[in-house]
């Protein structure tokens, strides 16, 4: 036991936790916490310019190391703006914790300068939350904390600590062991289900494999564990948004993404599927499509961390309550104990091959040096130009970040950071900055939409205080693309509020930063302005201007099934009903 | 457009919890969060060191709903069990206490007083022209009480919500 005010007990924490990085901005409640934080010797204190980037930046760090992200700003305001990572977090199960700065205790309740009740606004935007009213209850609370974030299915925890128990001092220890009296998630799989499972998919004729971010969530392990389950058994594989680099795209089993931006071959295998292999995804409704006609004719297998996600959306044949990790650890110990062999699939691909053959994501375009470049046409340019480079890619969200998805390559995990379930436009340029300070000497791109970048456009400043060779590459076409895309196929093209007007020259924006500015403009410059931005020092940002109308297909219309998709810009036709447009 | 809602079945919760600030406002917004029912809940310390509270929850859906507010409950981080005493085969009693205030003489007062007697609640209270009663038993039981004494001069009534305990020698 040590005797320390509350501010050094923090910082104490943080370094026994192991944490090298805090995002974060000062402000009057958390200022004895910035004191003793003054030129710290192991922490890196990186200023951001809003807080609501210290929580992307925090999920960005956090996403491509799988360590937790710490987040520190004032009360107030500070924990009001960090509302929307926190959220963002939460959905996304990112580990992540929020320290706040409070009014001191007297004054709480009292309507005082830059109070909020920060417990009761992040009840629940969090995976939990505390007020610190004691300093000797800090140490135990931030041990807590963090294994809370970490454990089970990851999340965010906030933790307010009003400034005078900042100030006093209390008794701080490193705790040996957290034995959480409730907080206990299970882990290991049921042997049972193991045995369960194993049985239906050595007897599917027309299994699938339908992972999500659980399986990047439980670490590099899992991923391998899944190619190796996939190699023994044969089958097809899938994946949600944020399970994408689980599972290698250059894999003749990898069938692209499913959902409503989905490939045609993965959303009609898992309609025509006799056994899904659900892992570590939680079946939203971006990826089922009409749930009354989701994988009608499948068995269904779900391996989840997290109790309430079984049985949520949809009824499962066999639930493994357990990491992902360790369920395909047992389900490929359990395959070759009972000596079962890969079935013949030959039928089952060659329907899949029949699928495939429709190219679903071919597109339209002039091939000339002077055309003007389609969306898709860029994403596939910038993953030509970056492959060997091991590149971590974060996108914003919309249109761009969907043709990301579709055409961006990935073999591995930890490097695709997107907001998956918030939708959180603004993202992906702090999380760029936050991967980049947790790997400096790596290739991170952001891929932006030039809407969705303004959102957190001010931290240009923080990339070049912190000298961060960030690249953004903007697919620029003056529309919020996919609220018009929805506008053009729900309301008869009333284009309310969804151009981009008034943007900046991005070049010049570039210059008055410090920063380098390029402009593409046709096709014939692509590759060039590609390879520049690549090779320049420091950050880029590219302003590549491309098709203004294209539309992001193939498409699940909200309330279809996987079996009604739109391939193509000609198959769109008649007009929405009330119930069609009411869904999300 | 019309929108509808699936009819629903009742069931009683029992779920001990760590007794802090926060816990019950963590559970009431859970169900309205994601649109959950509450009939009644009813929550007190239930150990000497006052370490533990024991919330009971009337709620009302469809199987799968009452599935759902189970697990959400569960993974609550200061939750440490919860029980759906309404399962099939786990049989449990369900009390209820309301106190009832009726004004009024003459007839109507002697009828409420011979009502009350046959339903065994307790005067707790009485001046020439009131009766407080006091009454335990199931909801229902209380409901009928309540509607009866609406016809004889009702003018208050105050209800517990259930609290509920498994059947048998054993502790949930």
């Amino acid at each position: 036991m040590t005797e320390m005010s509350g501010a050094d007990m923090v910082v104490q924490a943080l370094v026994d936790l192991g944490v090298d990085t805090v995002f974060g901005y000062p402000g009057g409640a958390v200022l004895p916490i910035y004191d003793a934080l003054f030129n710290h010797p192991t922490i890196k204190h990186v200023l951001v310019r809003h807080e609501q980037a210290a929580t992307h930046a925090a999920e960005g760090y956090a996403r491509s190391t799988g360590k937790p992200g710490v987040v520190l700003v004032t009360s107030g305001p500070g924990a009001t703006n960090a509302v929307t990572g926190i959220t963002d977090a939460l959905l996304d199960s990112i580990p992540m914790i929020v320290l706040t700065g409070q009014v001191p205790t007297n004054l709480i309740g009292t309507d005082a300068f830059q109070e909020c009740d920060t417990v009761g606004i992040t009840r629940h935007c969090t995976k939990h939350n505390y007020l610190v009213m004691d300093p000797d209850r800090l140490g135990p609370i931030l041990h807590e904390a963090f294994y809370i974030a970490t454990h089970g299915r990851p999340g965010p925890v906030v933790i307010d600590i009003p400034k005078n128990v900042q100030v006093a001092t209390g008794s701080y220890s490193m705790p040996e062991t957290i034995d959480h009296q409730s907080y206990r998630p299970q882990v290991e799989p049921d042997p049972q289900a193991i045995d369960a499972a194993i049985a239906l998919i050595a007897a599917a004729e027309r299994p699938v494999f339908y992972t999500g971010g659980g399986v990047i969530n439980a670490g590099p392990d899992a991923s391998a564990a899944l190619r190796k389950l996939v190699g023994l058994t044969g089958a097809p594989i899938t994946s949600t948004l944020m399970g994408l680099g689980a599972f290698p795209s250059d894999d003749p089993k990898w069938l692209g993404m499913l959902g409503m931006h989905g490939t045609f071959e993965a959303n009609m295998a898992m309609n025509r599927a006799d056994l899904i292999v659900a892992v570590g995804a939680r079946f939203d409704d971006r990826v089922t499509g009409r749930l009354d006609a989701f994988a009608p004719e499948a068995k269904k297998i779900h391996i989840d961390i997290d109790r309430s996600s079984i049985n949520k959306i949809v009824p499962v044949d066999v639930a493994i309550l357990a990491d992902a990790g360790r369920a395909l650890d047992a389900l490929i110990d359990a395959w070759g104990a009972k000596g079962h062999r890969a079935r013949d699939l030959g039928e089952w691909w060659r329907r899949i091959d029949g699928w495939r053959a429709t190219r679903c994501l071919d597109f339209p375009e002039k091939k000339e040096p002077g055309a003007e470049i389609m969306p898709q046409r860029a994403i596939k340019a910038l993953f030509d130009a970056t492959r060997g480079r091991d590149p971590i890619i974060t996108t914003e969200v919309g249109q761009h970040q969907m043709w990301a998805a579709q055409h961006f390559g990935f073999s591995a995990p930890n490097r695709w950071l997107t907001s998956g379930g918030l939708g959180t436009m603004g993202y992906g340029f702090p999380a760029a900055v936050g991967a980049q300070i947790a790997h400096p000497g790596r290739l991170v791109v952001c891929i932006a939409g030039e809407a969705s970048l303004q959102m957190n456009i001010q931290e240009m400043a923080t990339v070049s205080q912190y000298r961060l060779p960030v690249k953004i590459f903007i697919l620029n076409n003056e529309w919020m693309g996919m609220v018009r895309q929805w506008q053009e196929l729900t309301y008869e093209s009333r284009y309310s509020n969804s151009y981009s007007d008034s943007l900046p020259d991005f070049v010049q924006l570039a210059a008055a930063y410090g920063w380098t500015g390029l402009r593409i403009d046709t096709l014939g410059q692509l590759e060039e302005g590609i390879a520049k931005m690549i090779d320049t020092p420091g950050p880029v940002i590219v302003d590549c201007r491309v098709a203004k109308l294209a539309n992001c297909f193939p498409m699940i219309p909200s309330g279809a099934a996987h079996t009604e998709m739109i391939l193509q810009p000609s198959d769109v036709t008649g007009t929405m009903d009330d119930e069609a447009k009411a869904l999300v | 457009m019309k929108i509808t809602t699936e009819a629903g079945e009742r069931h009683v919760l029992a779920v001990t919890v760590d007794n802090e600030a926060g816990v019950l406002a963590k559970i009431t917004g859970l169900f309205t969060a994601r649109g959950y029912n509450i009939e009644s809940l009813t929550v007190a310390d239930i150990t000497p060191d006052h370490a533990l509270s024991r919330i009971t929850i009337v709620t009302n859906g469809p199987p799968p709903v009452i599935d759902q507010i189970i697990a959400q409950l569960d993974r609550l981080v200061p939750v440490h069990k919860v029980t759906d005493l309404t399962d099939a085969g786990m049989a449990h009693v369900e009390r209820e206490i309301a106190l009832v205030k009726v004004a009024g003489t003459g007839d109507k007062r002697i009828e409420a007083l011979r009502m009350a007697d046959v339903f065994r609640a307790k005067v707790v209270d009485t001046t020439l022209t009131s009766f407080i009663f006091e009454i335990t038993g199931s909801s229902d039981k209380v409901d009928r009480f309540v509607a009866l004494m609406r016809e004889c001069g009702l003018v208050e009534v105050g209800r517990t919500g259930v609290v509920a305990i498994a059947r048998g020698p054993e502790a949930l």
